[in-house]
């Protein structure tokens, strides 16, 4: 058993950055994300990593400065949040196109405009294309131990990852985390690291077939951090599940999918209602991409998706999982920082069970709209 | 040869005149935004270029030198990293060149100014010529024109020079400095573009020559703090502007009073690096 200390989901992601030991650390101040790359900073200030720790202008230089280091062979490290993450938009694709490794965490919040600094997932979505692995946790200590396994998964795959925490409902929410005795092997070198000896030029113009490979053999890769991630779950002191965890599914009629934080919450109202008898479960993702679809296929019942995203009418993983299933249900809520308490979700769900919820809702809780 | 024969380069062009310069450094890496340099280095898998190339986003070169420069460093090896930017290049990566210049970060930024964005088929900069019609300027350039390497040396940063591809034994000294040096380095090329100014394709190095004799370029250094005009810039005595101007397609529209009025700010220009040489 590790050390336990009492953390937020930002410190729980710094402590394990720090035992990732990256060589080289570059972010911008973005709330709620802030409290991360601050102890970062006092950890490499005072010696405690021995990381480069780059004051940059901005997000676009942050992940550029990280772009250059990793095709060096160095470990990478960043965070951001909406409008920062954004900024960077560009970057990321190079990052995965170029088949780098690194991690980046991104405590999620409302994009603008109108201006909100708080929690929801429209943020964290954007990535959906890049080819970026996105994980999202539930709690600070799955924020820590995903955080040490993104960098392993990442490595082992070539691609970027990005470990997902709900702004404020985790950034700045202290618990007990298990400082986990685990130890990352060194970052092994790609054939494409650039050194001046490298002979090749590295992202040079291609046109047509070259291209459609290059994201043909990362969508495949893609594909293959689905095992990749059960392994590195499954030899972890915890095991999650995988890219899913199943929450009182295997006799569920009715079935929440859900990602993040308030999935606690939701936890609790799925637990009263089975007190009344109702047999409901949830299937919790961690992952967005790659996307569980076979965890997916294989569930039995009536479907509800609860969104934190839109994307046109629809919530985002409400669409994701329509392209799986047919006739789920789909309600969006929680933007902003809007928070929904355990009852929140029983009322929600009892309307799901009884059948009165619409295909698709945007629900606004006891508030007047 | 850092550029191998049969790349895709036009006919007479300045930066593939300039490649030339980074065979004298030292374990060379050259990190490329989007540009004309992208479309000379070659198609993948192919290189033209001798030396390791890294294509970057077109606004991120700098961020991504100085990342490789210290991936490499945390790994102990040793590279000169060359940010070879264009004009174009500069606007749109501003804001990360001067925190790379305030970090004073451990890479060699090489401004290739052809003074306009050629790749995308000569469109108006910040360094296009004033009054220099282009695509975006159909009547002549408005606005001012950017003098990064005179911003660049306000950062107080190790080492900054002017070049021009007219004078290639000056600019391949001041590389061979920049090599020596840690630190943020910095030198920009004046590179007079062929197809995108309109004069004769054998005639680059005779146009960058007039720049420097007329003074529309002006070769300096800043080393140790210290301003110095070149001794090329030096000896060269002010004239031939009208003709310099006159032998492009992009400035023949000029009238007698616009070449008085570029005279006047040629010579402002003058007099301010006379001016700093004398602190
Ligand atoms: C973010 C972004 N905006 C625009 C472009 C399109 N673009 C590619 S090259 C270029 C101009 C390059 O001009 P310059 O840096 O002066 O290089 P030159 O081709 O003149 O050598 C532009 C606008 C791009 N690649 N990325
Ligand atoms: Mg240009």
């Amino acid at each position: 058993m590790g050390q336990k200390k009492l953390l937020t989901g930002n410190h729980a992601i710094a402590e394990a950055v720090k035992i990732a030991k990256p060589d080289v650390i570059a972010a911008y101040p973005i709330t709620p994300q802030t409290p991360i790359v601050e102890k970062l900073a006092e950890m490499t200030e005072n010696g405690e990593l021995d990381a480069e720790f780059v004051r940059v202008e901005s997000e676009y230089a942050a992940l550029s400065v990280i772009l250059g280091a990793i095709s060096a062979g160095a470990r990478g490290f960043t965070a951001t949040s909406s409008q920062g993450l954004l900024y960077m938009y560009e970057v990321c694709w190079w990052v995965a196109g170029s088949r780098l490794p690194m991690v980046m965490a991104i405590a999620t919040r409302a994009i603008g405009a109108p201006w909100n600094i708080h929690g929801d997932h429209n943020d964290i979505i954007v990535l959906r294309d890049t080819g970026w692995i996105i994980g999202m946790v539930e709690n600070a200590q799955e924020a820590f131990d995903m955080t040490l396994q993104a960098f392993k998964v990442s490595e082992e795959v070539s691609l970027p990852f990005a470990v997902g925490l709900d702004g404020f409902q985790l950034t700045h929410t202290a618990e007990v985390v298990e400082i986990r005795d685990y130890e990352l092997p060194k970052r092994k070198l790609l054939p494409h690291t650039i050194e001046p000896s490298s002979k090749f030029a590295l992202n040079a113009v291609t046109s047509g077939i070259p291209k459609l490979k290059a994201r043909h053999e990362q969508a495949k890769d893609l594909e293959k951090a689905k095992e990749i991630i059960k392994e590195v779950d499954k030899e972890f002191p915890v095991s999650y599940g995988g890219l899913v965890e199943e929450y009182k599914l295997e006799d569920a009629d009715y079935i929440v999918v859900m990602m993040g934080g308030w999935c606690g919450d939701a936890k609790d109202a799925i637990d009263l209602l089975r007190k009344d008898g109702i047999q409901i479960g949830m299937l919790r993702l961690r992952f967005l991409r790659p996307f569980p679809t076979k965890e997916i296929e294989k569930l039995d019942g009536n479907i509800l998706v609860v969104d934190r995203s839109n994307s046109d009418y629809r919530g985002v993983l409400g669409l994701e999982v329509s392209a799986i299933k047919n006739g789920i249900k789909n309600v969006i809520t929680g933007f902003g920082g809007m928070e929904l308490d355990t009852q929140d979700f029983v009322k929600i769900f009892k309307k799901f069970v009884n059948n009165e919820i619409k295909d698709v809702e945007w629900w606004y809780g006891s508030a007047e709209r | 040869m850092v550029l191998l024969k049969g790349n895709a380069s036009c006919q007479g062009c300045p930066h593939s005149i300039a490649f030339k310069a980074l065979s004298y450094l030292e374990n060379p890496i050259v990190l490329m935004p989007a540009g004309c340099s992208t479309v000379i280095a070659g198609l993948h898998p192919n290189s033209s270029l001798e030396i390791p190339c890294v294509h970057v986003p077109f606004p991120a070169t700098p961020a991504v030198s100085y990342g490789l420069s210290t991936g490499l460093k945390k790994r102990g090896i040793k590279a000169n990293v060359v940010a070879w930017m264009g004009d174009g290049s500069v606007d749109i990566s501003y804001s990360l060149l001067t925190g790379s210049a305030l970090r004073n970060d451990d890479i060699i930024v090489i401004v290739v100014d052809n003074e306009a964005y050629m790749n995308t088929g000569v469109q108006s900069s910040g360094t296009t010529f004033w009054k220099a019609k282009t695509t975006t300027s159909p009547k002549g350039k408005r606005e001012e024109r950017r003098d990064v390497a005179l911003q660049m040396a306000l950062h107080r940063v190790p080492y900054v020079a002017t070049a021009s591809i007219g004078y290639m034994r000056d600019f391949i000294k001041k590389v061979k400095k920049a090599g020596k040096v840690e630190g943020f380095r910095f030198i920009h090329v004046h590179c007079p573009c062929p197809p995108g100014w309109g004069f004769e394709s054998s005639k680059t190095v005779e146009i960058a020559r007039k720049a420097i004799q007329c003074r529309a370029w002006i070769l300096w250094e800043y080393e140790n703090k210290k301003f110095r005009i070149s001794n090329i810039s030096k000896k060269a005595r002010g004239n031939g502007l009208k003709d310099y101007l006159l032998s492009q397609a992009r400035l023949r529209h000029l009238s007698d009073e616009d070449i008085e009025e570029i005279r006047r700010r040629i010579e402002e220009e003058w007099k301010l690096l006379e001016h700093l040489e004398k602190l």
